[in-house]
């Protein structure tokens, strides 16, 4: 038995996107009209946020965090919760790139107007620098060895508040100090009058309603139980907002009959593809505490990758050390003095790497390391190599080198035993977190959605998430996707008078089917 | 997931893939099956099949090389194998070992004791459980750059 239920406007997802796009339209539902927020995670309540690596990774992340490619080659991490990834992101807050907005060629997007919102986002998330006293040694570490090796780390704003320094921000922030939707957008959502229903899944978009199933909490889960009964819901609206990400988005519209009207979904997906480096020094640091990115070198204009300070829990650092045995133990044994660094390749949007559906509707992600994606991730390891050294490292683990494992006395050849002949799919551990793509803005001709997320040909659907970058962002995308939010918002509000009016019927053939998409 | 049929099998593998888990007692070799049997489960329907045949197919290709099967394998032939495997030519074979090896390491440094033990100290209570932000490494003069 399905339920029926009728808003104004309906959102799918809660986290970068959805609630800014949620907050945005605050004035619409302070005025009256009736806006929910589906969210298929859960919501927790601060005690929730224990820090413990394995309750939270099941808690916050889609499968646990190890959701894999379709070839099971790399791990893709993306958040599922009250907030979505921004409740397990570390909150860099970083303006897109100038050259890489040009680059998209998006008609009506400008670099200005993405700044000019970027910078009210920074500005009500409290992003800022932290001072000097609060940089851990592995941070210090990082800025010291770029300035040895003649490079100039830059700092990353942070949208912190009290930060404690627990060094947990990818686990849940266990101190309600990182100021994801969960903690800003979304409650002054739902003070102007936004209902939000969590552990709650969009199955299917159609003419102007969803269709939810919502999942009743089992014994021991963490999190709140939904605010409706389990069951399944048919949600009327007049606007569907889609935010569920690059992955959840694009397959939401493919496993619909709403497909058939929309060409061009869950192609030009990129994703920044990373590998963890981990080297070790010779007395112990400050690693596992503080705030664990501060600094980064942006290195995508000439190289194409990016360098991060960074910290892991133990499983994640195990798992991307290259080797195993008794090597690969004395890392792990020597944990407080580990210094990591994360290389982040720049990838580009190829015809081969697309998301899918299975049988089930469940995304399949489709993607193939291209030759210069794996030269980048090949020539940030050789940077962050001689990072490691200039810094004092004893040795690194070095993925793409055989053997893996580099001392101090090699580190002068270091260029030519980081090769990307050493690069095997399957064996170098490569993840995954900023997956861009798949409803890309653009023409109507080659893409999906225009520059305020109106999906081509369909008034009455947006999309609000990292799925309209039409390529690879080069930086980190979450302040970026609240500037497209941003503009989304803007948009259903230019068009309340004509969308919320009536029920308008537009784009069904009269038997009621969606007409099959028109190609160039 | 039932991993008893091949637990010999998982039990070779994650001693030499880290040596450290032959010390664990059979309450700790349990409790890593059942977190395996888990995550393998919770991830789609095809994916406890193809870890029982992948770990079946570790028991048997050994013999083609060695004349005798996985488990029997003195330590220095296991890492031999296993390090074949790692960097076979065969894409399968290579997934197959790393999932492998993740999933082992998944069940043992994500334990309490064994965080510790390694030294893993990060806490909600952040820079107070250090006693105050503490650092060794003085930061240079030209540490804050204008944009």
């Amino acid at each position: 038995m399905i339920e029926e239920r009728e808003y104004d406007i309906v959102i799918v997802g809660s986290g970068a996107g959805g609630g800014t796009v949620a907050q945005e339209l605050g004035p619409l539902a302070r005025a009256g009209r009736r806006v929910l927020v589906v969210e298929q995670g859960p919501r927790l309540l601060d005690h929730e946020f224990t820090g413990r690596e394995l309750e939270m990774a099941n808690a916050l992340y889609a499968d646990g965090g190890g959701f894999l490619t379709a070839d099971g080659t790399m791990t893709l991490a993306f958040g599922r919760a009250y907030g979505g990834s921004t409740v397990v992101y570390t909150g860099t807050s970083l303006i897109a790139p100038e050259r890489v907005i040009s680059h998209w060629h998006v008609p009506g997007l400008t670099h200005d107007d993405l700044e000019r919102r970027s910078r009210k986002f920074m500005s009500q998330n409290n992003a800022h620098e932290l001072g000097p006293e609060l940089i851990n040694d592995n941070n210090r570490l990082f800025f010291e060895g770029c300035r040895k090796s003649g490079w100039v780390a830059r700092q990353f704003p942070l949208n912190i508040s009290r930060c404690r320094g627990s060094g947990l921000c990818n686990l849940g922030c266990p101190n309600a100090a990182k100021l994801g939707t969960n903690r800003i957008q979304l409650p002054n959502a739902e003070a102007s009058g936004v209902e939000v229903v969590t552990r709650a899944e969009a199955l299917e978009v159609g003419d102007r309603h969803v269709t939810v199933r919502v999942s009743a909490r089992r014994e021991r889960e963490t999190g709140l139980p939904s605010e409706w009964q389990p069951g399944m819901y048919r949600v009327r609206a007049h606007v569907i907002v889609l935010a569920g990400g690059a992955l959840g988005t694009s397959a939401l519209i493919l496993r619909s009959p709403l497909a058939r009207a929309i060409t061009h979904v869950g192609s030009r997906f990129t994703c920044h593809p990373a590998v963890i480096l981990v080297a070790e020094h010779e007395h112990a640091i400050t690693n596992d505490v503080g705030h664990p990115q501060s600094y980064y070198l942006d290195l995508a204009a000439s190289e194409r990758f990016l360098l991060e300070a960074c910290m892991y829990s133990p499983f994640v650092t195990a798992k991307s050390l290259a080797g195993f045995g008794a090597a690969h133990s004395q890392f792990m044994r020597a944990f407080p003095r580990l210094q990591m660094i994360l290389v982040l390749a720049c990838d580009r949007a190829t015809p081969k790497n697309r998301v899918t559906v299975d049988a089930a509707g469940r995304p399949v992600v489709h993607y193939t390391l291209s030759p210069q994606t794996i030269d980048a991730l090949v020539n940030g390891t050789r940077a962050a190599a001689q990072i490691f050294f200039a810094a004092g490292a004893l040795r690194m683990n070095a993925p793409m080198a055989v053997p893996p494992v580099i001392e101090r006395r090699d580190a002068y050849r270091a260029r030519v035993l980081i090769h990307s002949r050493h690069f095997l799919r399957g064996q170098v551990s490569v993840s995954a977190a900023h997956l861009m793509g798949g409803c890309a803005m653009g023409q109507p001709h080659s893409a999906v959605t225009d520059s305020y997320g109106r999906v081509h040909g369909v008034p009455w659907l947006r999309v609000a998430d990292s799925s309209l970058f039409p390529d690879s962002l080069e930086a980190n995308p979450y302040l970026t996707v609240m500037a497209l939010a941003d503009r989304v918002a803007e948009g259903i509000r230019a068009d309340a008078g004509a969308l919320l009016s009536n029920a308008a019927t537009v784009g069904r053939t009269p038997s009621g089917a969606y007409p099959a998409a028109t190609r160039n | 997931m039932d991993l008893a049929p091949v637990r010999s099998i998982l039990r070779a593998i994650a001693t030499t893939v880290l040596p450290e888990t032959a010390s664990q007692d059979e309450r700790d070799w349990l409790e890593m099956e059942a977190l395996i049997a888990r995550t393998v489960s919770s991830r789609g329907p095809q994916n406890p099949e193809q870890l029982l045949g992948f770990l079946r197919l570790v028991q048997a290709l050994p013999i083609a090389r060695y004349g005798r099967r996985f488990t029997v394998l003195d330590a220095r032939r296991r890492v031999a194998f296993l390090r074949a495997l790692e960097r076979s030519p065969l894409l399968r074979l290579r997934r197959g070992f790393s999932g492998v090896r993740s999933l082992i390491v998944l069940a043992y440094y994500t334990r309490v004791d064994v965080a510790e033990s390694i030294g893993y100290r990060a806490v909600p209570e952040g820079w107070a459980a250090r006693g105050g932000t503490v650092s060794t490494i003085p930061l240079a003069p030209t540490l804050w750059v204008e944009p």
